[in-house]
Parts: structure tokens; sequence; C-alpha cells
């Protein structure tokens, strides 16, 4: 990567990381953050504060690791079988480029299906990467997923969208 | 098809023995809806916080066991609930859950209008019925009102028979629980704040209510979450500050000891709450400058009461249980035997730091969210019990636990920490309330 990311690197980027996902290569998943990077799932329609309301995520990444051992931990019996997911997702937009403080919005609309044993549940969302560069490479400051449907009653969602 | 439980009310009381209940109770449909007509009329079921319908004309659509209700804001100092459909044609009188009508229920069929205490304010084209006895039927009474509506320090429930016992009988001493919530306010008053979460979950609702006081599974159904949590921290390093986070999962994976010293108190009626001498919410670090708050509002020996309360989960029975140390309410709405909707509700003490609704909202989605680790703990075993009451090896559920033959008569009780006694004491009141209007 030069000294700004392309356009297109940003794509290749957001792509890569619902890669890893499906893959459930989540170690590597877990490097994309910076050490103060958030996932942010949010429980109302346009959320605009993660700390007084209250969202379906919102997890630093002491949060997220702990989420990550837990789901291959041995007595996690809710794994048992195994969940597994599939994000289907349209182009990534480049909204927003701040190459002076290198720093990247972009916005995904995206199908993401969880399925375990026999039930297969399909979520949509609306995704917005807030990407910035540490050394020379591309990270996660912010995840915000959005569902279109955060306020419904929903069932258990194991994996990340 | 032929009736097993209906009108029978020998059949209903053989399915609760004092150690053991048939698995009936969490499977069978029939049983369901004879919950809905006789345990949930008879009992008192929480409906909503005065604070969601703070302005006159403003309302919440919701639910009392199976029957669409409304709570509304009638007067300035009065709530009501009505049921939740038109008297016309029976069309549900809201469509938003939440919001305000004005001065009128207007019904979007054929504009009807009701006044908010659910007269019938207005039909267009009256003169149709001139003449045709209208005032004598149904329709000319408006929207009916929920019979039995009381207001507690902002909690509103409501009965919708006349049988069973008045507020103040059927929950009798467990009210502390509401009042020591209420109580955690410098202002002695709670605003619905921060968000609901809604998890629909596929059992029956009584096993969630079971497990608000089953003590003995934290440490190895939330191994998971918990004990991961309290292996990931100890990799920090050496003086880091606890966060938030960890001082919430951590303590669910607490030793036995330290749950049954807690304590379980049983109260009548089904109600009861763990944690009478401590909790898993003892050991939260200090909000600055709230002591300082409840000292001015309430003297120092009285706000050190408050504080000192460290009640985990209290039932209401039958479907709705408060923690009052972090100001959250779960209500357990059945669906249908095997569906439940469990909805958690977060509570801002007015007048208090920010940082405790903070915590409650954190805790609600680490701990509630239908994506929470804990969720996905508990949801796991309650549906592989589900599913497993199946197998007909037995019939029956174990509840046996630290019982003793003289429990039955006994009256605002302490006992173990782990003892399954509240839950006996809660299949007891599902006997007297659904078989008391047979």
């Amino acid at each position: 990567m030069g000294t700004v990311p392309t356009d297109q690197q940003l794509i290749d980027f957001v792509v890569r990381e619902a890669r890893l996902l499906d893959q459930q290569r989540l170690e590597d998943w877990l490097n994309l953050f910076t050490e103060d990077g958030h996932y942010w799932m949010p429980v109302e329609r346009g959320q605009t504060d993660p700390k007084l309301t209250t969202s379906l995520m919102y997890e630093d990444k002491l949060l997220l690791r702990i989420r990550i051992d837990r789901l291959k931990g041995k007595a996690t019996h809710s794994q048992s079988p195994k969940s597994r997911c599939h994000h289907m997702m349209q182009t990534p937009q480049v909204d927003e480029r701040d190459d002076g403080q290198q720093h990247y919005v972009t916005w995904t609309p995206m199908h993401y299906v969880e399925s375990r044993a026999d039930e297969q549940t399909l979520y949509a969302a609306w995704v917005t990467h807030h990407l910035i560069t540490v050394d020379g490479a591309l990270k996660i400051r912010l995840k915000r997923v959005d569902l279109i449907n955060c306020d419904a009653a929903l069932g258990s969602i194991q994996l990340f969208v | 098809m032929i009736s097993k439980y209906r009108g029978n009310r020998q059949a209903i009381s053989a399915l609760v023995r004092e150690t053991e209940v048939h698995r009936d109770v969490y499977l069978d449909q029939e049983l369901f809806e004879l919950e809905m007509e006789h345990l949930f009329a008879n009992t008192w079921i929480y409906v909503g916080h005065d604070s969601q319908v703070p302005k006159v004309g403003d309302y919440y659509a919701t639910t009392i066991g199976a029957q669409p209700v409304i709570m509304v804001r009638d007067t300035p100092d009065s709530v009501k609930v009505l049921y939740n459909r038109c008297p016309h044609k029976g069309t549900r009188l809201t469509g938003d859950t939440c919001g305000n009508v004005g001065r009128f229920f207007r019904c979007p069929y054929h504009a009807w209008t009701f006044r908010l205490d659910g007269s019938l304010a207005g039909i267009p084209l009256k003169g149709g019925y001139d003449n045709t006895g209208f005032a004598e039927s149904h329709s000319a009474r408006g929207m009916t009102a929920v019979r039995h509506v009381h207001n507690y320090r902002g909690f509103v429930f409501g009965k919708l028979s006349d049988v069973g016992p008045g507020f103040d009988e059927f929950f009798g001493e467990a009210l502390s629980s509401i009042d020591n919530m209420v109580d955690r306010s410098p202002a002695g008053k709670l605003e619905v704040a921060g968000g609901v979460l809604r998890y629909r979950h596929d059992c029956n609702w009584k096993m969630l209510v079971d497990n608000l006081t089953d003590t003995c599974h934290p440490m190895i159904a939330h191994q998971s979450s918990a004990g991961t949590t309290v292996d990931v921290w100890k990799s920090a390093p050496a003086g880091a500050k606890k966060p938030m986070a960890v001082e919430i999962y951590a303590p669910f994976a607490s030793p036995y000891e330290f749950f049954q010293t807690m304590g379980i108190r049983i109260w009548d009626n089904g109600h009861g709450h763990t944690g009478v001498s401590h909790s898993i919410h003892s050991d939260y670090s200090a909000v600055p400058g709230y002591f300082d708050q409840m000292k001015a509002a309430y003297g120092e020996e009285r706000a050190k009461a408050i504080l000192g309360e460290n009640r985990h989960n209290t039932v209401y029975f039958p479907n709705v249980t408060v923690k009052g140390p972090i100001q959250l309410l779960r209500l357990f709405k059945p669906v249908a035997a095997n569906k439940t909707l469990v909805e958690s509700w977060a509570f801002r003490l007015v007048g208090a730091p920010d940082m405790l609704l903070e915590r409650t909202v954190m805790y609600n989605r680490l701990v509630n969210a239908p994506t929470s680790i804990v969720g996905h703990d508990d949801l796991e075993v309650y549906e592989r019990a589900q599913a497993g009451l199946a197998s007909n090896g037995n019939e029956w559920v174990n509840i046996q636990r630290l019982y003793a033959a003289d429990e039955p008569g006994q009256r605002n009780v302490v006992t173990d920490g782990t003892s399954e006694g509240q839950m006996r004491n809660q299949f007891r009141a599902w006997t007297k309330f659904m078989t008391m209007s047979l």
C-alpha cells in the first residue's frame, strides 16, 4: 500500500474482513481492529449513543477477545453444534476519505446468514466501517452494524455480522 | 379433540407434587391456554412503568398474558389500562408500540373515537344507530378497561379477573424489592431509559422464571462466558483497573459456596428473591459522587441501608423480575407453550450520575441481548430442556434440592442459597392460581 489507500484498497479490505468471518479466521479478524477499536450493533434505528442507550453489541477488543475465546471453548454448549455464517455484500462505497488524518468511512449493505443445526436465519444490515491506517496498514476503528430490524424481537445471533 | 386439562381441576393439581412437576406444564399447549385464562387473569401482571407515558394521551401497547392491552395516561395523575380493540369490529387501535393519541383514540377502520378512559366519544353517521337499541350494546360501552389496575411507585400492574387477591395481599413483603430499586434514586424516582432488548426464546416461559433462583447453574452453564472472561482477564497487565464489563461477567463464575451463603428469601404467592446477604452485584466499583447524593437525600444511615441491599433476582410471580442494584426489569411474555418473548427494560435513577445508567445498559446488553454470550448459554439449556422433555423415559422434572417436609406452610423464610425451595414456592402458587377459578 502506498502512502494513502486507494478506494479499491478500502473496498478490498472490507470484503476481506467479511471473508475472514465467513471462514472463522477469528484471530486474523480481531487483528484488523485498532487497540481502541469497537464493534457496534445498535438496538435503535439511527442510534447515536452507545453508552447511555443499550445496544445489541458494543464491544471493545477485550470483549471481542472473550467472545472469540468462548466460541472455541470446550464448555460452550451453545456452539455444539457450531454455528456458521455467510456474508453477501454489495460493493462497499467509500463515503468519506480524509487522507490528512488517514481516516476513511465505507458503507456496505449486506445480507448475513447464520446457521446452526437445522436452522438458518437471514439478516439484512448496513455496515459502516471507520478505518484508519496504522503503520501503513488499514485497521478498523469502528465497525457499525445497523440491522434493518435492530429493534425487533430477535433470536440468538452467535457469530459476527 | 378430547380435553385433558380443561375443566379438570384434579388433573391440573396432580401436575405439581411437593418435589417434582409434570413435564406437561412446560409442553402442553392446552395447559398454556389455561394459564392464559386462569393464572394470567387471577394474578397481578406487570404492564409497564408510568414513565413510559409521561404526558396525557401518551400510550404504550403491550400484553397481559395473551391479551393485547394499552397503558394510557388519561389524566396528569392517572394511568388506565384498556383492552386494545375497537368495540366495533375488533380492530387493534394502535399501530406503533408507543406514541401519543392526543385527546382521543381514533379507530383507523371507521373513525369511531374514544376518550382516554376508553368511553365512546363519537361515531360517524351516528343516526344509523337510532332506534336500534345501540345503547344496550357492548359497543356503546367503548373500549373495555382492565378491571383492576394498580400503580405502585410507577410500576403498573393489572389483574384481568375479579378472582384472586388484592394488590397488597398478593405481593405483600415482596414489594420491598421495588422499594429498594426506587429508593436508590436520590429523588426517589425511576424513569425507563436506555432502550429495551427483546429476545425470542423457543422454550416455555416458566423455564426462565425457574432459572431466576437457580444458583447451581451459573458456574456450569456460564463457564463458557464468565469462565472465559476470568481467564482472559488473568493475562491483563498487573495493576490494570478491572473494566466494568469484567466486573459484570466474572461473578457468574463464582463457586457454589458464594451462592450457598447468599441465601434465598421466600414469600407468599410465588414471590421470592436470591441474594439476601450478598450477590453477584455486591462488588461493583463505587460510582463517584453517588453516595454523597444519597447521603444528602436520605442521611448516612438510611443511605447505607438502601445501598447495602444487593438482592440478585426478585421474582414477582408469575412472569416478571427486577434487579434492584442495577435497575433492570425482565418480563417473560408467554407466546405459546414453547415460545416466550423476553423483554429487558433499564431504568435511570433520577438525580443520580449517568455512570449508573451506563452500567445498567451495559449489563443489559452483556447479559440479556439476543447477541449476549450469557444469554446464549442460558437459552441453549432451556431449548435442550424443551426438547429433552419429549422423552417418555421420565415424565417428571425434579425440584427437590434442600426440600424439607415442613416448608409448605412457612412464610417469609430465608433458605440456603442453593435451595430449589423458591421453585417449589412458584409451583405451589401456580396450582393455587390455576385452579382458583376452575
